[in-house]
């Protein structure tokens, strides 16, 4: 390994009470690449991108972002680290009570006090990267489409011309055509910011467009790692499960 | 199976169990609240701020609350008013309906009814905002983006409650004294000049210091209390719509229970 990784988990623990949902995750991604964890509804895919971020923190083990260790941290280290961070959610998680072009903006009108002409100037700039007029820079969240609040999501997360941006499932409840679209939309940025990412998905159409790298996270830890193009013949009966959508394997359904 | 102290144990509750698992479960809830309130507080009262969003929350909580705590307090003078006339007449002391009117309101009445009525209409408010904010990972998007919810979302809205529910209580001591002054001299044959003289030499600025004092406390246990039920709320309508539930219900107890504290510790003061 010649590149330090710009996001490292070692060993990451997490509990519920007596619920176990990660035991020992393992995992990296260098700077600039795309990866791509896969996993079943509830292995807590979503719980390993709060612990990377600092909004759980993890039993047992590290985080290292750019080679610092943030595991406990919720100071400065942490903060230096989310200002390099770009975060899209399940949920796009925009916030109701602001515009549109405020909620892009988010981070350059209260963490970067940048005035709010300029800051809206570069909302709009963003909204245009992903495909969105500056007619819906002044609605609210709740007036534009669930397609259209992923893309404003994305914007968010791009604005600040992150290195590190993570997505959880970003096409989740988007018809096939909308999703393909934000795939695209997702290749196209990061590679035009030079970022890293990290998605997590169950859409393996999605996974095959975004994916350098796939790991796949079954009963709390990877269980396998690979480049994209080795995914049909990863030689891993989970991983064949999960890629071909078969109830029946070493992978039971989650009913 | 066949041991009959399991059979008992497994088909009705041990009260004392009962009761020493209720006692815990609440001993951890006030202290999970006074960590809160405290990193609340310490939010509020060191920068950064977020100006604007105070005031937005001053317009929510103080300024939208105007139609009903006027109402509240008109009401309540009104029947404060009728009482006294009624009960004071058994033993002809009718002529005190202004003093105790002006005592009851500014010590009692118009602080309790104002803090009541926003324990329903704002804590559960804030409850449901802030739980729906949760849920949908709004906060998580909050801490994401370096913004921290305590001073984003939780030091405003308790700012807001201190600085308005005091200008509240205030208009409504007025209006529950008009309230009182109107039943007087439209039904009960008072004169108008005499009651408003009476009013003004019995009251007091200690008594509605008291008040303002209650209103403080009650503004900030009404902000509190909603964001913290909101802040831990759990995911789905129902975990919203229990957090707006304990808040509400929360914040009136607790603003009953401080009303009485703080009586009881200000009783002599300004008599
Ligand atoms: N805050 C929490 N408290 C308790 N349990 C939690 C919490 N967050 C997650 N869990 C549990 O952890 C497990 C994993 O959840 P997670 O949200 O990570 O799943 P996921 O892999 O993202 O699934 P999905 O594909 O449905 O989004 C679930 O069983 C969930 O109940
Ligand atoms: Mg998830």
């Amino acid at each position: 390994m010649s590149t330090q990784p710009l996001l490292e988990l070692k060993d990451v623990h997490k509990s519920f009470g007596p619920k176990q949902v990660l035991t020992g995750v393992d995992i990296d991604v260098a700077p600039g690449k795309s990866l791509v964890v896969l996993g079943g509804s509830g292995s807590g895919k979503s719980v390993m991108l709060k612990n990377a971020l600092g909004l759980m923190t993890p039993d047992k083990g590290q985080i290292l972002f750019d080679g610092v260790d943030v595991t406990r941290d919720q100071g400065k280290t942490r903060e230096a680290m989310r200002a390099r961070i770009g975060m899209l959610f399940q949920s796009a998680a925009l916030f109701d009570s602001l515009t549109v072009w405020e909620n892009i903006a988010f981070r350059l009108l209260n963490a970067d006090g940048m005035k709010r002409k300029d800051a809206k100037e570069r909302a709009i700039e963003t909204l245009k990267q992903v495909r969105l007029g500056s007619d819906v820079a002044d609605l609210t969240p709740a007036e534009i489409s669930g397609g259209m609040q992923k893309r404003v999501g994305l914007a968010r997360a791009i604005v600040s011309r992150p290195e590190l941006i993570f997505f959880d499932e970003p096409t989740t409840g988007l018809d096939p055509i909308t999703a393909d679209a934000i795939n695209d939309l997702i290749v196209e940025q990061t590679k035009a910011l030079g970022a890293a990412a990290i998605s997590i998905t169950h859409d393996m159409a999605s996974a095959r467009k975004i994916a350098d790298e796939i790991a796949m996270l079954f009963e709390g830890k990877i269980i396998w790692r690979g480049p994209a193009s080795m995914i049909d013949d990863s030689g891993n009966a989970h991983v064949d499960q999960f890629v071909h959508g078969r109830a029946d394997g070493p992978i039971q359904p989650a009913l | 199976m066949s041991n009959a102290s399991t059979k008992a144990k497994s088909g009705f509750p041990n009260p004392l169990q009962w009761l020493g698992g209720a006692t815990l479960a609440m001993l951890g809830e006030v202290g999970r609240l006074s960590i809160f309130t405290g990193k609340t507080m310490g939010a509020s009262f060191s920068p950064r701020w977020y100006p604007s969003q105070i005031v937005r929350q001053m317009i929510a909580i103080g300024f939208y609350s105007l139609p009903v705590v006027g109402l509240s307090a008109i009401f309540i003078g009104a029947a404060l008013a009728l009482n006294i006339y009624s009960g004071g007449s058994r033993f002809g002391a009718e002529q005190f309906v202004p003093n105790i009117v002006v005592l009851g309101i500014t010590r009692e009445l118009g602080v309790t009814i104002t803090g009541l009525m926003l324990a329903g209409r704002v804590s559960a408010g804030i409850a449901a905002e802030i739980g729906a904010m949760r849920v949908t990972e709004q906060i998580d998007a909050l801490k994401t983006l370096s913004a921290n919810p305590f001073r984003y979302l939780y030091a405003p809205r308790f700012l807001a409650g201190i600085i308005t529910l005091p200008i509240l209580v205030l208009i409504a001591d007025v209006i529950g004294v008009m309230g009182g002054w109107a039943v007087s001299t439209l039904g009960l044959g008072f004169d108008s000049t005499t009651y408003l003289r009476n009013t003004m030499d019995f009251l007091t600025w200690q008594d509605v210091t008291v008040g303002l004092i209650k209103a403080v406390v009650f503004g900030g246990v009404i902000a509190i209390l909603g964001c913290y039920h909101g802040d831990k709320s759990s995911a789905g309508a129902t975990g919203v719509g229990r957090a707006a539930t304990f808040a509400m219900v929360g914040a009136a107890v607790l603003i009953l229970a401080f009303n009485y504290l703080i009586s009881t510790v200000l009783v002599d003061f300004g008599s």
